[in-house]
């Protein structure tokens, strides 16, 4: 019998494989669309004026990528703030002292407050230029991604598993390599994941980032947030479903080529040894993967990586810090952080002392009052609607895979596009809008009630559901003893989420105007709203500290402690 | 005595993604009478578990009649109670309440409830823990907390799928010979126990009968009377007398069908489990090592090894197949390669497992021939996983290709790169 030659034969090749083709046309696009777009972007601001948006649709795919490049780069940004701020709060102890309660009142600051706040300073950045406006704009959709995305990371650094640690210590990783190879691939599934959240939050507010317009600072920037503006003063319906269409094809692209593809590929740094149910696939990771072009591109950039893993710190004869000396530096950092806090209340005093009344403080409490009762409300009902559907639609893998994906669309979709439908038919038929302006908050988020409770029906085992039958419990014994509790933990999270996007959407939603119509409702989102038209900063600053007030007294008090509850009662081990 | 479940040819099959059907289930025939403990005995996959659902009305039959009390089963039965493998408790629901739960859907009187569910849980000994949650139990206490809560409704048939597999080896025992002693002094509020099992002990120390299934379909092909008084002692000869004959049982069958079928093509005729090499080694090892001398009684060596019975199968059977090893009765012993094997230094010994693999494994062989035939000595995985998949469902394809795969990286006689989906003859760089 013939015995084969071990397997030594070299056989690379050196010609292109098919992949090659694909891979190096969405590469060359990717380079000339970029080109286009900085050529544009250093422009003086006036030219913005000489081309006003244009609702012919043969320029939304140009509007569209340009929105899609400003998602992108403050995706970018994003990341860079997850791995520097979360690293830091999660390594010193010290700095996560003061870090992490911050990351947590960042994320209750109402997004469209921070717009207001800074366009002014950003455009300062580039005097004259659409680089300021630019970077205004990515600032303010850097904001309505980075603070999940901070915090999933902060947490999965905070759970390495112990091993891993040791082992990279064993093999004389330095705290860099450890970071690359160790931590940051751990903390990526989870990151993916909040890496599409905020994608999906940051479309919600394009529209805001696009066109700002604070005080008699009007800026229009080119992109399908502009375009939205400009259909709704047109009130052209035709233009927001060309909108909503261009929308829609850049969210699918952007899932095809760069979410699904993380997701297929983070999947391998999941730490449990067993292999997923279903292995995610993207077609445009295998391109990457085969593609001979993506090796040569990103060899360099290996190469840089594994050159700095074996990088050592200069050794500068800096002795072991001493207990002693350590304590003598806490207090030398708590003397600093007080200070700074107190230098930051003080100016925060000055600053709100002119013109801040007592009288502007209650009123704006009163208006959060009352938005606060509508976010209440429409929580309330949304669970009531959505958890029993969601229960039902989990339970049903056949059903569950259909209604899953479209919830999710829909919790990315940007929900404001509808608000003019809804306005036309407030003034229609006459509605009060202190009520009927109020579906509007929760229309894009109650979603993620849905999508949640869908999610955690799915996940009750075979066997609790075999046992709840083989013991006859029906009806509603088996919705108080068996459903409600299964999803419950999924519930509360999808609910705090929703919550906390309601109170956001608070802004956009209780002011909303249709060409020459605009309807108000009483409440904290419509204060704000209308201070940032008029460009009156103190009542901005009132409004947006009081909505933040009310955020974190809610999580604090009530969902935080739900979330534990269900948590450690319903969890499934 | 009275029969409470009759099966008579039951059959059950699974849709496939791609149209075809898995049959699970064919031609099951069995009679469940007052008083006894039945086992139903087989390995991983021969659809044991699949009847059992039938039985408790979780599923139906796609033929044959499965009748309780002389009636059709037909959904969930009351007089039917399961006990579950991973016990199937309500982490949210405290001991008492996962006990009253199955006595609360039949909307007795809440006094009543009570009481029961008090006297189920003093019966299998979890007095003094009504208040605590399933997560703090150990997996002992947890499974106890299964039987009160199916013992508590009366029934007349328990079911037990493999109630004591996700227990460790004292705790498993402690708590059959608490529930064979409850049984024996009729202290247990049932008729009758359906026991499935794969470990063949576990049904000789319980069962009056025991029901070996077979796999691929499952049904029932022999059935063994165990006569032995309770409580009855795994050292007694009598005791092992049984455990080698349901051994020798459940062997032969398997490879009287192996000898019967005849090699055509480059297929294999039966999808290949995946064993890693290093196992097959360390069995090779085991056999060769001078207590053996290359010939082992199965269940000896198997405990030798630490493995139950139904995970050695597939070993002895890859060794078979590879032709390093042969079966003897209940017996297995070395072939002369693979006491060669044995002997070798690891390069030797990848050049014997090349050797034999592609003499026995055709599909092994049809591989490196495609790759040597090509220019580029390169082919997507796509390519063969489409020729498996003609004669196998895509999850057997799939298993078969990764034994393939696997055993050709060790031989060295083709290499396979993960991430890109292609086999080749060039080493990884």
């Amino acid at each position: 019998m013939k015995i084969f030659a071990p397997v030594s034969i070299e056989t690379r090749r050196l010609l292109p494989r098919s992949w090659d083709l694909l891979a190096g046309i969405f590469v060359l696009g990717a380079i000339i669309f970029c080109a286009e777009a900085s050529r544009e972007v250093i422009q003086p601001l006036a030219s913005l004026a000489h081309n006003p948006v244009s609702l012919d649709p043969a320029n939304l795919p140009n509007y569209a990528f340009r929105t899609a490049l400003r998602m992108l780069v403050a995706l970018a940004f994003s990341l860079l703030f997850t791995f520097t701020y979360a690293t830091w709060a999660a390594k010193s102890t010290r700095a996560g002292i003061i870090l992490v309660p911050l990351l947590d009142i960042l994320q209750s600051v109402p997004i469209l407050g921070f717009i207001s706040v800074t366009v002014v300073f950003f455009l300062s950045l580039a005097p004259g230029k659409v680089l300021g406006a630019e970077i205004a704009a990515v600032f303010a959709i850097f904001t309505s991604q980075a603070w999940n995305m901070a915090f999933s990371f902060y947490q999965s650094l905070r759970t390495v598993p112990v091993e891993l640690t040791e082992a990279g210590k064993m093999f004389g990783l330095t705290g860099w390599g450890r970071f690359w190879r160790i931590e940051a691939p751990f903390a990526l599934p989870p990151l993916v994941w909040n890496m599409m959240m905020s994608m999906s939050g940051g479309w919600f507010f394009v529209v805001a980032a696009e066109a700002i317009s604070v005080g008699h600072t009007s800026i229009v920037l080119p992109g399908i947030g502009s375009y939205i503006a400009a259909a709704i003063e047109a009130k052209s319906l035709i233009s927001i479903a060309w909108a909503i269409l261009a929308m829609l094809v850049v969210i699918v692209i952007f899932d095809q080529l760069l979410f699904r593809p993380l997701v297929a590929w983070a999947d391998r740094f999941r730490i449990d040894s067993e292999p997923s149910e279903e292995e995610p696939e993207s077609w445009a990771l295998t391109m990457f993967r085969r593609s001979k072009l993506m090796d040569w591109l990103s060899s360099p950039f290996d190469m840089l990586m594994r050159w700095c893993y074996r990088l050592r710190p200069l050794n500068l004869g800096v002795k072991r810090v001493s207990d002693k000396s350590s304590a003598v530096l806490d207090w030398v950092f708590y003397a600093i952080l007080i200070a700074l806090g107190g230098y930051i209340v003080w100016s925060v005093a000055a600053f709100a002392g002119a013109a801040f009344s007592l009288h502007e403080l209650i009123d704006a409490s009163l208006r959060g009052l009352a938005t606060f009762g509508r976010v209440v409300i429409l929580i309330a009902l949304a669970s009531l609607i959505w958890t029993p559907i969601g229960i039902y639609v989990g339970l049903r893998p056949h059903l569950a895979q259909v209604i899953q994906p479209i919830a999710q669309f829909l919790a990315a979709f940007p929900a404001n596009l509808v608000f003019p439908v809804a306005v036309s038919l407030i003034v229609a038929w006459d509605l009060n809008p202190d009520i009927w302006l109020s579906p509007l908050m929760v229309l894009g988020t109650q979603w993620y009630i849905l999508f949640n409770v869908i999610a955690g029906a799915s996940a009750l085992p075979r066997e609790l559901k075999d046992a709840a039958s083989n013991f006859q419990v029906r009806g509603w014994l088996w919705w108080k003893k068996v459903g409600i509790p299964a999803v419950m933990p999924y519930y509360v999270t999808g609910a705090i989420t929703a919550s906390g996007g309601s109170w956001n959407a608070a802004i956009v939603a209780e002011v909303v105007s249709w060409g020459n119509k605009t309807l108000h409702a009483y409440g904290l989102g419509a204060y704000i709203a209308d201070a940032t038209a008029a460009g009156d900063f103190h009542r901005i600053v009132v409004g947006v500290f009081v909505m933040s007030f009310y955020v974190v007294i809610l999580n604090r008090l009530f969902w935080r402690p739900l979330y534990w509850y269900a948590e450690r009662k319903f969890r499934l081990a | 005595m009275e029969t409470l479940l009759e099966a008579t040819n039951v059959r059950r099959s699974f849709p496939r993604p791609g149209g075809e059907e898995l049959l699970v289930l064919d031609g099951v025939n069995v009679t469940l009478k007052e008083g006894e403990i039945v086992g139903l005995l087989g390995r991983s996959g021969s659809g044991k578990s699949t009847f059992l659902r039938l039985i408790a009305g979780l599923a139906k039959p796609q033929g044959g009649r499965l009748d309780y009390l002389g009636q059709p089963i037909d959904g969930p039965a009351g007089g039917i109670a399961m006990v579950f493998q991973s016990f199937a408790l309500f982490p949210w629901l405290t001991v008492l309440e996962n006990v009253q739960l199955g006595l609360e859907a039949l909307a007795l009187p809440e006094k009543e409830i009570r009481t029961r569910a008090i006297e189920a849980i003093d019966l299998i000994g979890l007095d003094g823990y009504e208040s605590a949650y399933p997560r703090e139990l150990s997996g002992g206490m947890r499974q106890r907390v299964g039987f009160a809560r199916a013992l508590v409704v009366h029934p007349n048939i328990l079911l037990m799928d493999e109630p004591f597999s996700a227990l460790d080896v004292l705790t498993a025992e402690n708590l059959r010979t608490d529930l064979i002693e409850l049984w024996q002094h009729k202290k247990l509020p049932i008729k009758s126990i359906l026991l499935v099992t794969h470990n063949i002990e576990e049904a000789v120390q319980m069962c009056d009968r025991a029901l070996l299934f077979s796999s691929n379909p499952g049904r029932v092909t022999t059935e063994i009377k165990i006569d032995l008084p309770h409580p009855r002692d795994r050292a007694d000869p009598h005791f092992e007398d049984y455990v080698d004959r349901i051994y020798v049982e459940m062997t032969s069958r398997k490879i009287e069908r192996q000898r019967n079928q005849q090699q055509t093509g480059v297929l294999p005729d039966a999808p290949i489990t995946r064993i890693s090499t290093s196992t097959l080694s360390g069995l090779i090892e085991a056999l060769a090592a001078p207590q053996y001398g290359g010939k082992a009684d199965l269940p000896d060596i198997a405990s030798n090894l630490q493995l139950e019975v139904d995970e050695l199968f597939p070993i002895t059977e890859a060794l078979q197949m590879l032709r390093l090893g042969d079966m003897e009765g209940g017996d297995i012993k070395l072939t002369h390669m693979g006491k060669l094997f044995a002997e070798s230094e690891t390069n030797v010994r990848k050049a014997i497992f090349q050797r034999t693999l592609v003499a026995n494994v055709p599909f092994a062989a049809h591989i490196r021939k495609i790759l040597d035939e090509r220019t580029n000595h390169t082919a997507p995985r796509r390519r063969f996983i489409d020729e498996l998949e003609d004669k196998f469902t895509e999850d057997a394809a799939d298993e078969t290709l990764r034994a393939i795969t696997s055993w050709g990286r060790f031989a060295e006689l083709f290499s396979y790169d993960a991430e890109s989906e292609t086999f080749s003859l060039e080493n990884p760089t």
